[in-house]
């Protein structure tokens, strides 16, 4: 238990850091920051409004204060392209970038489980170099081309899938599938290359082990020994930097969702980087560092529940 | 009478010089002698895009629109009826500018950070240093070097700068396991011992140490380098008209599916060689300095 809280207490000055990091990004702007969101044709009068508005005529230290009480009472402020609370905005968007999220995850896991089981099971073999050949490949092509290409070929060329269009899933599933598929193989492929060269590694470790070969001396079936022995233990590892590769998902959906056109947090931040909308460009940002401070925590410490050894052993930070 | 398969081993390399089971052991290695070429194909026409490109990458030919590939445009033409094929030489250049540029200011700054915290440790190590690691990591990737581009303004140097701050973490964290795993061995007490100060200790016996996994470290940096400055180019965020970079090359294409694929399969096929050129380079120097990495 120990370690459990441990870990959770490092959170603390962990989130403490991100939501000064999110407060200072409107103070790294260049020049007078109500100036420049308001654009070259401010009137003197309406930078003073703006300057009043986020509060940036007040001490710093007051201003992060200030800031800071309002995010933990749930209050994002306010977008400064229409007035709309930002939580509004992202509690609308937030459930596609789950959504999809969750998709691309269940995609590189089709993808990647029989790969990786047959790359380790045949290793050094031909199914061992076209498992492998095919990770690296899908390691190196970006997802947003495949992004493109998906689109050129299923929406433009054969009419497969709709270009757009997006409907929630409670609303109409079929429709929301025939939306989400394609950005979520996009993104997909290359999470399955990365989860199939981390199972492949981590199957062959136990593979090794003499358990296995205790198993296979009892006389024990292939079949048998990788999927109620060798998967379970070589599975632990891989679901750890599974969960540990969400912040990297979410920053790949960012762009997934805008070569898709898909109304979620991504294509949210890029709108609002463009619009100059920076209060709603702060809570994005401040939502997805948050979301991926509490998915790492949540892996380390179901890891830490899952493996014992991490208990005893994890000392180091 | 036959040799077992071990004594095999054995007589051979006890014939064979250091030098040659070295040299025997890189020819094997094919993920660095593919990445090498691929990364020296890559750098080459980079560097000498000027001297190689068939045409001007800027010079608009309305004579020429959207003209699938010919002999007198090997890739065919864009939208402003430019060479795809010279865009693609002087793309690879905004690439390596960017990515290797990135990547060598997130080494400056973080290797001395991560060199003086994982020899000095203590509370500032702990509760400073790593905690704004963590913090700067809780960021994705992409998602931070957007927000300080877009706050910095669109550029080729501020996204430079925006991919180098996403990219320092890794570098803080490589050199600093290293340093604390290096600096308990018997060679760093024996230095300290005849009277090394502490910074001859981290910077002249410490720190050449750490280049293995740093170097590693700095070959699959610039490959995630150069899909960051590709991805921030698609949205508009990085090198800018009329410069050529392949993210922006993808972003036009995407205008014209219909008449013009070539221009959104071109570019991409140039990202994904580039990418995997020092992915393969990075896998390939791991295997070489630590053979057990093979099964990765």
């Amino acid at each position: 238990m120990t370690y459990v809280l441990r870990r959770i207490l490092t959170t603390v000055p962990v989130l403490f850091l991100v939501t000064v990091m999110v407060f200072l990004l409107i103070h790294l702007i260049p020049g007078n920051p109500a100036q420049v969101i308001l654009g070259q044709d401010a009137t003197p009068s309406s930078i003073r409004a703006l300057t009043v508005q986020l509060g940036l005529n007040k001490p710093m230290p007051v201003q992060y204060a200030d800031w800071l009480g309002k995010v933990l009472h749930g209050n994002l402020g306010k977008s400064l392209l229409d007035g709309q609370p930002v939580n509004q905005i992202i509690a609308q968007r937030l459930p596609v970038t789950v959504e999809l999220a969750f998709l691309t995850l269940f995609v590189a896991l089709v993808i990647a489980f029989p790969l990786g089981i047959m790359a380790a099971v045949f290793r050094g073999k031909w199914q061992d170099a076209v498992a492998m050949f095919s990770a690296t490949i899908g390691i190196a092509v970006p997802p947003f081309w495949v992004g493109i290409l998906f689109l050129l070929l299923f929406t433009v060329r054969i009419h497969l899938f709709p270009s757009s269009g997006y409907a929630p899933l409670w609303v109409s599933p079929l429709k929301n599938l025939s939306v989400m598929v394609l950005p979520a193989v996009a993104t997909g492929i290359r999470e399955a290359a990365v989860l199939l060269r981390m199972l492949r590694a981590s199957l062959l470790d136990v593979l090794d082990q003499d358990f296995i070969r205790t198993a296979r001396a009892k006389g024990m079936s292939g079949y048998r020994i990788i999927m109620h022995h060798a998967l379970k233990n070589a599975l632990i590892p891989v679901i750890t930097m599974g969960g540990l590769q969400v912040a990297g998902l979410l920053g790949g959906l960012v762009i997934t969702e805008t070569i898709f056109s898909l109304p979620g947090l991504g294509s949210l931040l890029v709108q609002s980087v463009f619009s100059r909308d920076y209060t709603t460009v702060q809570g994005t940002a401040l939502v997805a560092a948050v979301a991926v401070v509490l998915v790492n925590v949540a892996v380390d410490v179901l890891y830490s529940l899952a493996d014992p050894r991490i208990q005893l052993g994890g000392r180091a930070t | 009478m036959t040799m077992s398969p071990l004594e095999v081993v054995a007589s051979a390399t006890a014939t064979e010089t250091p030098r040659r089971v070295r040299w025997r052991s890189v020819r094997k290695n094919v993920s660095l002698w593919l990445g090498a070429a691929i990364v020296f194909a890559v750098l080459f026409i980079a560097v000498f895009a000027p001297l190689i490109s068939p045409y001007s990458p800027v010079k608009l030919d309305y004579t020429a629109i959207l003209q699938p590939p010919s002999a007198a445009h090997w890739l065919g033409t864009d939208d402003l009826g430019r060479d795809i094929l010279t865009r693609i030489f002087y793309g690879a250049r905004t690439s390596m500018e960017v990515a290797i540029g990135s990547v060598a200011l997130a080494t400056i700054v973080g290797v001395p950070i991560g060199l003086v915290s994982g020899f000095y440790r203590g509370v500032v190590d702990e509760w400073l240093v790593m905690r704004v690691v963590d913090a700067i990591q809780a960021f994705p990737f992409l998602i931070l070097a957007l927000v300080l581009a877009a706050v910095l303004g669109p550029g080729i140097r501020n996204v430079t700068i925006a991919i180098a701050v996403g990219y320092l973490p890794v570098f803080i964290r490589t050199v600093r396991a290293q340093v604390m795993a290096e600096r308990q061995k018997e060679y760093v007490q024996a230095a300290r011992m005849v009277g090394a100060s502490d910074v001859r200790l981290m910077f002249r016996h410490i720190f050449p140490n750490t280049l293995t996994p740093l170097i590693v470290q700095v070959t699959l940096g610039v490959a995630s380098g150069i899909v960051a400055e590709a991805s921030l180019s698609y949205l508009g965020l990085g090198a800018q008209p009329p410069t050529p970079s392949w993210g922006s090359m993808l972003h036009t294409a995407q205008g014209y599916m219909t008449q013009a694929p070539w221009m959104a399969i071109v570019p991409g096929i140039a990202i994904a060689i580039a990418v995997l050129g020092f992915n393969l380079l990075g896998d390939g120097l791991q295997i070489r300095f630590d053979p057990r990495k093979n099964r990765a």
